[in-house]
Order: structure tokens, then sequence, then C-alpha cells
């Protein structure tokens, strides 16, 4: 079965962002881009599924600007087979995303999809459930365990209170969460191979979606910031501090 | 206009959650109805239309919402949802789940995780792990939005009367199907609600160490949450996770110890009232939210606290 797996290029994780003195967003000039780790999760569980013989076919695809190739192309040296990069430099948001995806989804007709549960810039969290009810499709969120047999997906959900396990008919798509597997790291060889891969680049008017944004960002505003600690010496010191000072215990 | 909210329930009870949404369309204005949708549910309707500033409740009691399947209630909540200018749920994963499901079937777009209200359309919500602020206004007409509980205060789960109506339609994808739940057990107080949150991190070891934890939280009535090197580790269960991808926590206390403070972590637990830090490494970042630290080793310092408290 054919798997397809949308991946986003993100801030890296381990950068501290600053917000832009104009309070129009953050700072992204010369701040590293990576691919969003949980998509990075969303490739590794194709790639396992075509290595366990149940996937044939994984096609990895981007929406964004052109850099964006450069995430594809990871996920390419990781195990996808091919890339689609709808290229725009405009702001896409998850519901433009999930009729792109579809529209995709319409002409690859693959079984499964994956992606991840959130995007760590954006901290949405609505993406592949929004793609699902546009195709119809059943969704397996915050999967942490993944099976497919016998035509039906079995995923074991993360929830608030522990885990829970839902079958759902194919096609299918399923996100990502932090325990669902351990990325592999691309090997140099497999990134030479990728840069032969086929990436067929397209745009948001090749699939007739119309991406306007419906919420408009007014500002963005650094967080209230938290007044300066003390070291307390003992936990004499610490007990009386919260019992007298901060009254909280 | 009109608010609807979706009731986070377990048939029985009403999940503390939805009060800090209904607060949240209170914020918003006008008249509030509540949906409880699941089966049997009839105790939890009851409930609902007691709480404060509910005018009405809806009741869709079927087998086909007995698990809450993402799938099916969307189809109910998108259906119902076209009479009003708001549908809110709580920013639970229950209400991640779902929500953004309606917002597509809606054709709009869906807002997740306010944490303050400024106007009928314009919103609050935190991004990059919660280390920037925007405030968003929506465009569509209807507005789906996931509410983030520590951002309102809890309205009164009492006092209210609300008319109580059945829902007729039912709305059965047929696509997926609930075949099994692992719910971690645990007397303590729930992570999201407690007064005071004790946390381990990558620190504390291993699992078994966590019992010098657990004693402290007892003796403090407090509830044990982790970081994600903690429950990757498998010292505890993942619904322990406080952090940018776990649990958002906000209590009077919260105590993390062991734990080095990543940008992921903070964005779980820094608006916590109080923030006390043990930690051996005196350069970590955790000291630089933490309004008292104690530089030291945790087995040592852990168990004098106990103690002391
Ligand atoms: C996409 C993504 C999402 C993430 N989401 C989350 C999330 O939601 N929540 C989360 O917590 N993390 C999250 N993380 C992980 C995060 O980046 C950190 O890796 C994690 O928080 C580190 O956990 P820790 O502080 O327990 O471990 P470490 O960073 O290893 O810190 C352990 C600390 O314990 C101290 N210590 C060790 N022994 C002792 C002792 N005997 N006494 C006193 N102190 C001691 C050390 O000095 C150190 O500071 C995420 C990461 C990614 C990439």
């Amino acid at each position: 079965m054919k798997a397809i797996v949308a991946v986003k290029r993100v801030v890296d994780y381990n950068v501290k962002v600053r917000v832009k003195a104009d309070k129009t967003g953050v700072e992204l000039a010369n701040v590293k881009m990576a691919i969003n780790p949980f998509c990075e999760i969303a490739v590794e569980e194709a790639v396992r599924l075509k290595e366990k013989g149940i996937v044939t076919e994984i096609v990895v695809v981007s929406i964004g600007p052109k850099e964006a190739q450069e995430q594809i192309r990871t996920a390419m040296a990781l195990g996808a087979d091919r890339g689609i990069l709808v290229e725009t430099g405009a702001e896409v948001q998850p519901l433009a995303v999930a009729k792109l995806l579809k529209a995709i989804c319409d002409q690859e007709q693959p079984q499964l999809v994956i992606l991840g549960k959130q995007a760590i810039d954006d901290d949405n969290n609505q993406t592949g459930q929004m793609l699902a009810a546009l195709a119809g499709y059943a969704q397996g969120t915050f999967a942490s365990v993944v099976k497919v047999e016998g035509g039906k997906a079995s995923v074991t959900r993360e929830i608030d209170g522990g885990f829970q396990t839902v079958e759902l008919n194919l096609p299918a798509v399923v996100t990502t969460d932090l325990r669902l597997n351990e990325p592999r790291y691309a090997a140099l060889p497999n990134i030479m191979k990728a840069k032969k891969k086929p990436l067929d680049v397209k745009t948001p008017a090749d699939f007739g979606v119309d991406v306007t944004p419906r919420v408009k960002t007014l500002k963005v505003e650094p967080p209230a910031e938290r007044s300066a600690g003390i070291k307390v010496k003992t936990v004499e010191e610490l007990v009386a501090k919260l019992k007298n000072e901060a009254k909280v215990i | 206009m009109a608010v609807l909210v979706y009731a986070e329930h377990d048939n029985s009870s009403i999940k503390g959650a939805t009060l800090n949404t209904v607060a949240a369309a209170q914020a918003i204005g006008g008249d509030i109805h509540v949906l409880v949708a699941g089966s049997n549910c009839q105790a939890a309707a009851a409930a609902a239309a007691q709480i404060a500033g509910v005018s009405k409740v809806l009741v869709a009691d079927n087998a086909a919402y007995t698990n809450q399947l993402a799938e099916n209630v969307s189809l109910l909540v998108a259906d119902l949802g076209k009479a009003y200018s708001h549908i809110l749920a709580p920013a639970t994963t229950n209400g991640k789940n779902f929500a953004p499901r309606v917002a597509a079937l809606l054709d709009v777009a869906q807002i997740s995780e306010i944490t303050k209200v400024i106007s009928a359309d314009t919103f609050e919500r935190p991004i990059y792990a919660g280390n920037a602020i925007a405030t968003v206004q929506a465009l569509d007409a209807i507005k789906v939005l996931t509410v983030r509980a520590t951002g309102f205060d809890a309205v009164a789960a009492t006092g209210g009367s609300a008319a109580v109506e059945a829902v007729a339609t039912v709305t059965d994808a047929g696509t997926s199907k609930f075949v099994a739940e692992e719910l971690a057990k645990s007397d303590r107080p729930e992570l999201t609600a407690a007064k005071i949150v004790v946390s381990g991190g990558r620190g504390m070891g291993n699992g078994d160490n966590f019992k010098i934890l657990y004693s402290l939280a007892d003796k403090l009535g407090a509830a044990v949450g982790a970081s994600r090197a903690a429950v990757d580790a498998g010292f505890v269960p993942n619904d322990m996770q406080v952090g940018q991808t776990g649990k958002i926590v906000a209590p009077q206390l919260y105590v993390a110890v062991g734990i080095s403070g990543a940008i992921q972590h903070l964005a779980g637990m820094k608006d916590s009232k109080v923030i006390v830090a043990i930690n051996k490494d005196p350069e970590a970042p955790i000291f630089q939210v933490a309004d008292y630290g104690l530089v030291g080793d945790l087995f040592d310092l852990v168990p004098q606290l106990e103690k002391l408290v």
C-alpha cells in the first residue's frame, strides 16, 4: 500500500526564539531550521512499515517555501521514495494545508497518511484531524503504537488518563506522538541517493486551493517575564520561605 | 449570539476542565449551551445543568458516543454547531482530537488553546512552546476554539438550573471502533487541577526512586508529574508528562526535582505561581525560572523536605 507522510520545515527545537521588536512575529532570519520533530517520527514510522513489507511506496509532502525541499530531501534520505513540494511563500494555515493534502490524497490514493501530532512553531495540533475530516477518513491521533493488518489499522493513542486503542478502516490518518518510535539518522550514502529521488514542485493553484488565512495575527509578544528568584542554602530556609513568604504550603 | 460548550465527562460526572471552558464562554458573552455526548450519560447531563451560567444542556445519549470517537462526535458537533457563533471545547486530548474535525466539516478555522478572550473574535494563545504569545482574530463566521484550562478560573459547578433537552439525531461514521483503554490509576489529585505539583526528571535515576516524590506529594496533598526524559526512560507513565507536548499545569506551587528545565518542559509549568527547583547542577536552566532554588543532591534534599513540611 502507498503511504503519504507530511513534513513541515520549522525552527530547530533547541532554538529559543525571540519576538521581533515590531511585534509582527518571531525572528526567523538566520535561525537554524529543521524538520519538525513529530514529522521525523512520522517518516520513521512509514519507513518501518515499508521494512515490514506493509507499505510499498512512501510519498513525502511538504507545503511551504522553496527551502522546504531540504526537509523533503532529509525524509528521502531516511527512506521516503519520492517527494512533492507545494511551494508558496505565503502563510498557510492548518485548514489550507489539510485541503492541499486532501487534493494530493485524491490523486495518489494512499491507504495511510502519517503526520506529526503538532508542529512545534504554531503548536496547533489540527492538520491531521482536519485532513481526516475533509477526506472522510478515520483518524488515530497521538499514536504510540501503529499496527496495520487485515485491511485495518490498530492505533494505540496517548490520552490524558493513559492509553486507548482504536481500530480504523483504511484509508486512515495517523498522527504521531513522541513515543511512537525513535527516528534513525540519515547515513551519508543515503543522503547522496536522496538527491536523485524524484521531487515534484507544485503550487496551491495547481490544486485549486485558496490558501488565504482565516485567522489574522494581530500581534506577537514575549510572555510575561518571571521576576528573578533566589537560591536558598538549606531545606529549612526553603520551607520557611514557602510558609511565610510565598504562603503556598 | 450563543456559545456551544462541549462537556468533558465520564457519563456520570463532569470533568473540571469543562468549568474553565464555560468561563471562557462567559468572557465571550451570549447564551451558553453545554453539549453532553455519551452513553447512559443522564447523570453527567444533570450535573451539567447545575453549572453556573449555563442556560441549556443538550444531551446526545447514544451508543455511537460511548467512547467519544472523534469521527462520530465531530459530525454531531458540526451539525449542532451551525446554529452557534462559537463552539468551545476544553484543550484536553479529547478536545484536541475532535475539534479540528468539527472546524474542517464547517469549513472554518480552529484556534487552539486560547488563554485569554480579548473580544468575541479576538483571542490570545501561546506559540513556540510558550515563548511567544499571539493575539489572533478569527475571520470566519463560526469560531471553533479549544480552551487551555489554566488560562481561565473555573466557574462554580453548582448554582445553575439549565433546561435539559435531548438531541435526537445520531451521527455514526462507522469508520472506527474502540478496542481497549488502559487508564493509569492514582489516588492523588489530578495533575492539571492540583494546587501543588511535584515533578521528577531524569535525575530520579529510576522508577523505584520516584517513591520519595510520591511520599513528599502525599504529605503535601500534591499531584506528581514528570519530564519527558523520565517518561521515555520508563520511570513513570506517559500521562504524567508536563510540557509543550504533555500536560499544561499552573499550580500554586511546582517543585521540579532532577529536571534541567528544557524549553519544552518549561512550556508546561512556567505559569505556576511559585516554582521550586532542586538540582545538583547550579547552572541548570530551571534555576532561571525558579523562585526558590536549592542546589544539591535530590536524594538528600527530598527526604529532608518531606520531614519538614
Ligand atoms: C518535540 C519535542 C517535544 C518535547 N516535549 C516535552 C515535554 O512535553 N515535556 C518535557 O519535559 N520534555 C519535552 N521534551 C524533551 C526536552 O527537550 C528535554 O529533553 C527533557 O525535558 C529533559 O528532561 P529532564 O530535565 O528530566 O532531563 P535532563 O535534561 O537530563 O536533566 C536531568 C537533570 O537532573 C539533574 N540531576 C541528576 N541527578 C541529580 C541528583 N542526584 N540530584 C539533583 N539533581 C540531579 C541534572 O543536573 C539535570 O539538570 C520534548 C522534546 C522535543 C524534541
